[in-house]
């Protein structure tokens, strides 16, 4: 079953990849006038990846991401305990993970009083808390030396009935929250489509520090007409404590060859090493044939980590 | 099959050709740049070494002067924040990319009452006061009667050589904090207490590794000690996100957060090197390993200071510590 569902999992982020970025590529038709009604409560449903989204991911499964050899590293060293050190407890999720989260959603709209034209479209986000800002008045972005934040600078546009959304000033995070990093360079753009009750987000991250290629997927939202304001209380405050003592500036990490738990996942599920090291080749349909001749990891015991 | 009508939709009703982000405004012609940080505090970036500059009643503080060559252009963009006197020039460091600008700014400007500012050589026309760590102008300046490494116009007027330096000025504390050793040996960290920012000089940056001038008295041990103190005194906002805002020597204004990632970056690599310090390996198989490779494509690629350059200096600044991990 497990190795069903990653080798599922190998499969479907090749048809996601393939699907999204025909959707790009041929989707050029001339905008429609015509604007959807996004506002309501919106909460997360979970059939996608529900492993990695709830229980999370296991070290070192890089299965489906177009990672390049940077990023590989990047995550081959880093240690869960990073999480532990008090500047990182509170650190939220970056808009290209975020509603893959827990997400319970609040969609608003800023109008211009004289007008009533629609300034921009905001997002509250209950996983950290999160407001999200869509500015469709036409604003640029900032400039290179502007700070950047969890979410980002975001801008709009209604394409028909689908709004597309461009964010840069994104801050250093991650797309897989095992350590697989997104660098504070990337680019995100984004679908939102709704179809009666359910909202559906397509995010394309570029990142040219560490993907490959375009980093494509999709997260489905149901509309909630019974949401209380408690179901937004749960993040709004969080503050650092001291869950393990250790001197100021501690930054545990693996160093380089030394992480024993590369091939843990691996075993775990039955399937060879080599695709849950990711990549883009890992993505495509032809790549299946390629893992049918790979030897299966064995399991091995895995020391504690330091 | 939610999906499958998404992707529908998007391929019947989705982008307009070549449709992109808006661009981020140009700079001033000057090709220099004026950001709000936050309180009373704006950076101007584009002169040499980024410039953080405090307004109030009272006059300006301007950490840093950037360099020589655009010290006219700097001037005007001051006079855009504000046509109050300066009354103190503070440099994080020595360089000339943060202190070619000293002579024109302390001459644009008066200093408080009473200070009573003069410099020998310059004339004795009323001057902004030039503050900086005494190792500043040691460097800059020579013993008597030698040529001065740098001309006498741009030495600090008023020093300090405890580790922190405080005053008040415009109705906020500012205290200049000594990291020792670090980018250079007379480096200081600029605290706006009230504003809540810390122009952090070339101890942090964001778009490359940290420079480390081992000629003049820096070093990793030092940087990293360094950027530990920035977080010390830096207080972030919720979800780790604002609070109190940093002001790299070069690059973007940045949190707490931001100054975590650099700070782990650099912490990983020393770690790294000095594994392999222990180790025995040399220089050239550190650098065959390549120890810094997921950090290049964001740090390595500065003018001047190359991926190679910094594990160098790492390498260099690092001695054995007993068995390899």
């Amino acid at each position: 079953m497990i190795v069903g569902s990653a080798r599922l999992r190998l499969f479907q982020a090749s048809a996601s990849r393939t699907v999204g970025t025909l959707a790009v590529a041929i989707a050029i038709a001339a905008p429609v006038s015509a604007q959807s009604f996004l506002n309501g409560d919106w909460v997360g449903i979970f059939h996608e990846d529900q492993p990695e989204r709830g229980p999370g991911p296991d070290l070192a499964d890089y299965l489906g991401l177009p990672i390049n050899a940077a990023a590989r590293q990047y995550a081959d060293s880093w240690d869960a305990s990073r999480l532990t050190q008090p500047e990182q407890q509170c650190r939220a999720h970056v808009s290209p993970y975020i509603y893959r989260g827990p997400i319970r959603v609040r969609i608003t709209e800023d109008v211009d009083p004289v007008t009533q034209n629609t300034i921009a479209i905001k997002h509250f986000l209950s996983t950290y808390a999160q407001e999200r800002t869509i500015w469709l008045d036409g604003r640029p972005h900032p400039s290179d030396n502007a700070p950047h934040t969890w979410m980002g600078f975001s801008t709009g546009q209604w394409q028909g009935n689908v709004l597309r959304v461009e964010t840069t000033h994104i801050k250093q995070g991650w797309i897989r929250r095992n350590g697989v990093p997104m660098s504070a360079q990337a680019h995100l753009t984004e679908y939102f489509y709704r179809h009666g009750n359910i909202l559906s987000v397509m995010t394309m991250v570029d990142d040219p520090l560490f993907l490959e290629e375009p980093f494509v997927r999709t997260t489905n939202l149901q509309l909630d007409s019974n949401t209380t304001p408690n179901a937004y209380q749960a993040w709004l405050v969080c503050q650092g404590d001291e869950e393990v003592l250790h001197e100021p500036g501690w930054v545990p990490h693996h160093l380089p060859g030394e992480n024993p738990f590369l091939e843990e996942f691996a075993a775990k599920v039955g399937i060879p090493v080599e695709p849950t090291r990711g990549g883009a080749a890992t993505m495509y349909p032809e790549y299946a044939q390629k893992v049918k001749a790979m030897p299966v990891a064995k399991p091995r015991k895995t020391p504690s980590s330091r | 099959m939610f999906f499958v009508s998404f992707v529908a939709i998007v391929f019947v009703f989705s982008v307009a050709p070549g449709a992109q982000a808006p661009r981020a405004p140009n700079p001033a012609p000057s090709g220099l740049e004026t950001l709000p940080v936050q309180g009373n505090v704006s950076m101007i970036a584009g002169a040499g070494g980024n410039v953080v500059v405090q307004v109030g009643a009272q006059g300006l503080v301007v950490v840093d002067s950037g360099t020589a060559a655009r010290s006219d252009d700097l001037l005007a963009a001051i006079r855009k924040l504000s046509n109050r006197p300066i009354r103190y020039v503070i440099n994080t460091h020595m360089h000339p990319d943060h202190t070619g600008g000293n002579d024109r700014l302390a001459a644009a400007g008066q200093p408080n009452s009473g200070r009573g500012v003069s410099q020998v050589g310059v004339g004795t026309a009323p001057r902004a006061e030039i503050i900086a760590h005494d190792l500043v102008l040691q460097r800059m300046s020579a013993p008597g009667g030698s040529e001065t490494p740098a001309p006498v116009g741009l030495h600090p007027t008023a020093t300090y050589s405890l580790p922190v330096k405080e005053f008040f000025t415009n109705g906020e504390g500012i205290q200049m904090v000594h990291a020792s050793n670090a980018h250079t040996d007379g480096d200081s960290l600029v605290f706006f207490r009230r504003s809540d920012v810390i122009a952090a000089g070339d101890v942090y940056s964001t778009v490359s590794y940290p420079v480390i001038d081992a000629a003049h008295g820096g070093s990793i041990t030092g940087v990293i000690a360094g950027l530990n103190e920035l977080l010390a005194l830096a207080i972030p906002g919720e979800k780790t996100e604002g609070g109190t805002m940093i002001v790299p020597g070069h690059g973007r204004i940045s949190d707490e957060a931001d100054l975590v990632e650099y700070r782990d970056m650099v912490t990983i690599i020393r770690d790294r090197v000095q594994d392999m310090v222990n180790k025995k390996m040399t220089l050239d198989q550190v650098k065959a390993r390549k120890p810094t490779m997921e950090y290049d494509g964001e740090y390595g690629r500065a003018a001047g200071w190359s991926a190679d350059q910094f594990v160098e200096a790492v390498y260099k600044g690092l001695k054995p510590t007993g068995a390899a991990r």
